[in-house]
Formats: structure tokens, C-alpha cells, sequence
């Protein structure tokens, strides 16, 4: 819970709001300063409510090299999909998989959580309420401690590195 | 000249590439056997299907108007943010309501266990946020 402090409870959301309409818009007229700057104050002041403290970004040229790993995986995860999908004898081995959380922060496991809907035939599917537990539904996998084992390495231990250690 | 040529080809085949994701992703949501397996087209073929359709956007605005181009980069990332969250959200659904799954699925998760009338339903969190808030907790708190 993000306490209200004066008329900007979170100074970086307002910053990335008015640089994404200035973007959006794509002009630097005074007018759209102000009509941003307007935006960037107000929707921060009606929705800090549901924000959640966010973790600290603790070694930044991780979370680089992370990011770039997650985009190739996604162009290898997207061959493959469309490869299962065009194989006539559709040999694909759906699984339930219930992978146990190293991570603790809200923020970190809905990451972890995108990331692996994002990549290799996994789509993240439910989030026990005790937060312990993450249940994932691949579309072929061959024995799910082999997954996990994937899924520990490759995205849990860096973001555990990038945030939390 | 023979750059604008190779550079029309190279813009082609994003364009193309991408039209052929996005027709692959949903032909997947038709032929796929089960609910969950269907998820799997629109959250990874799509997004690559719009990622390249983006690229060739961001090659040909660059080099016509001459000036960097950024809203494509602003809907490839609004399009990161949002797939992977209504994926969840789908399956999340799709578990609440006990879809069926095809009998090859391995793994039975607790979700989607046939409850009986009268058993205690689906363990789900500690035991203290199981218990229902009662009148005296509720008082006490004041």
C-alpha cells in the first residue's frame, strides 16, 4: 500500500504518463504539456489505491540481458506453436504442471507469470490463493520436473536476482 | 535505388510473416482440441503476428517521413503488457467454470477435482484467510 503523500503519491508513474502522451500524441506544444501534466497528476491521485509497493530494481544490466533472452524465446516459442498447430498428426502432449514459487513479492510472480504465458508453449493459469504455488498448462511437454526445472533456470533464478536476493 | 527495392522486399516479408502468424494463431483457436489448448494460439502467434506487421510499420514510417518512429513501440508494448494477463485470466475462468480438458492431459489439478455436496469444498489459502470473518471478529476489530 503506497501511502498518500501530497498530490503526486507516485512520482515515476506520473513521469511515464506524460511521456507516453506525449509520445502518443506526438507533439511538444505547450498545450499537450499541460493536458498531460493534467493526466499524469489525476490518474495517479484516483488509482494509488491499488497500487502495490513496487520492488527495487537491483541490478538493472540483468533485467537488459533478461529482457532480450524473454524476446528470443518468444520468436522461438512462436515457431513452434505455429508448428503444432500445422502438424497434421498432431502429436502434442498437453500437461498440467503445478510449479511451487521461489519468488515471494506480488510484483515479481505476476512477472514471472507473464513471461512464461509469453514463451514456450506455457500458458500461467492459476495462482493458488496461499501464493506458493503457480499452476501452468503446456501444450507439449515430455515430464513436468523437466519444465520446472526450465522455468527455474532460464526466468525464476534472474528475476530472483534482479529484485529480491 | 536498389536500397528502396531490398528494403520494399525486406518490409514485404515482415508484413507478410506477420499476416501469416496472426492466420496461423487463429486457425489454431479452430482446430485445437481443448479450452487450454486453444489459449495457446492468441497469446504467442498473435503477438508475433503483430510484432512483425509493427517492424515493417516502423521501416516504412521511418524511411517515408524520415523522422524515428515510436508509437509502434508503444503498441508492442501495451500488446506485452496486456496478452499474457487476459491469457491468465481466461484460464483462471476456464478452471472456475471446470471446462473439459481432452482425456491425454496429464496432471490433475486440484481445480478442476469434482466437488461433492456436503464435503468441504477446495482447499484454497492458509487456514486463517479459509476461515469466514464472524460477527465477533468483526467487533473485536473496532
Amino acid at each position: 500500500m503506497i501511502r498518500p503523500r501530497s498530490w503526486l503519491p507516485i512520482p515515476l508513474l506520473s513521469l511515464l504518463l506524460l511521456v507516453v502522451w506525449l509520445l502518443l500524441v506526438r507533439s511538444l506544444s505547450f498545450g499537450h504539456f499541460l493536458l498531460g501534466g493534467l493526466l499524469a497528476v489525476a490518474i495517479p491521485l484516483f488509482t494509488y489505491r491499488f497500487w502495490d509497493v513496487q520492488p527495487q530494481i537491483k541490478r538493472p544490466g540483468l533485467l537488459l540481458r533478461y529482457i532480450l533472452r524473454v524476446l528470443g524465446d518468444i520468436v522461438v516459442a512462436n515457431f513452434q506453436v505455429a508448428w503444432l498447430i500445422l502438424n497434421p498428426r498432431q502429436r502434442s502432449r498437453p500437461h498440467f504442471v503445478e510449479y511451487p514459487l521461489m519468488l515471494e513479492e506480488r510484483f515479481t510472480i505476476t512477472l514471472l507469470a507473464s513471461t512464461i504465458s509469453l514463451t514456450p508453449g506455457t500458458v500461467s493459469a492459476n495462482l493458488r490463493m496461499d501464493g506458493k504455488t503457480l499452476l501452468i498448462h503446456a501444450l507439449d511437454a515430455e515430464d513436468d520436473e523437466q519444465l520446472i526445472e526450465q522455468i527455474r533456470e532460464r526466468y525464476e533464478r534472474p528475476l530472483k536476482e534482479i529484485y529480491e536476493c | 535505388m536498389t536500397f528502396y527495392v531490398i528494403l520494399e522486399g525486406v518490409i514485404s516479408l515482415f508484413l507478410i510473416a506477420g499476416g501469416a502468424f496472426a492466420f496461423i494463431g487463429s486457425l489454431g483457436m479452430a482446430h485445437l482440441r481443448d479450452f487450454y489448448m486453444r489459449l495457446h494460439g492468441p497469446t504467442k502467434a498473435t503477438t508475433m503476428g503483430i510484432g512483425c506487421i509493427l517492424v515493417g510499420s516502423m521501416c516504412y514510417f521511418g524511411i517515408a517521413d524520415n523522422e524515428p518512429v515510436i508509437q509502434e513501440v508503444l503498441i508492442a508494448l501495451f500488446l506485452f503488457i496486456t496478452a499474457p494477463v487476459s491469457a491468465h485470466l481466461l484460464a483462471k475462468t476456464g478452471l472456475h467454470l471446470r471446462l473439459e480438458y481432452i482425456n491425454k492431459t496429464r496432471g490433475r489439478p486440484v481445480e478442476l477435482h469434482k466437488e461433492e455436496i456436503g464435503e468441504t469444498p477446495v482447499p484454497h489459502g492458509t487456514p486463517e484467510e479459509r476461515a469466514p470473518i464472524t460477527l465477533e471478529k468483526r467487533s473485536s476489530r473496532h
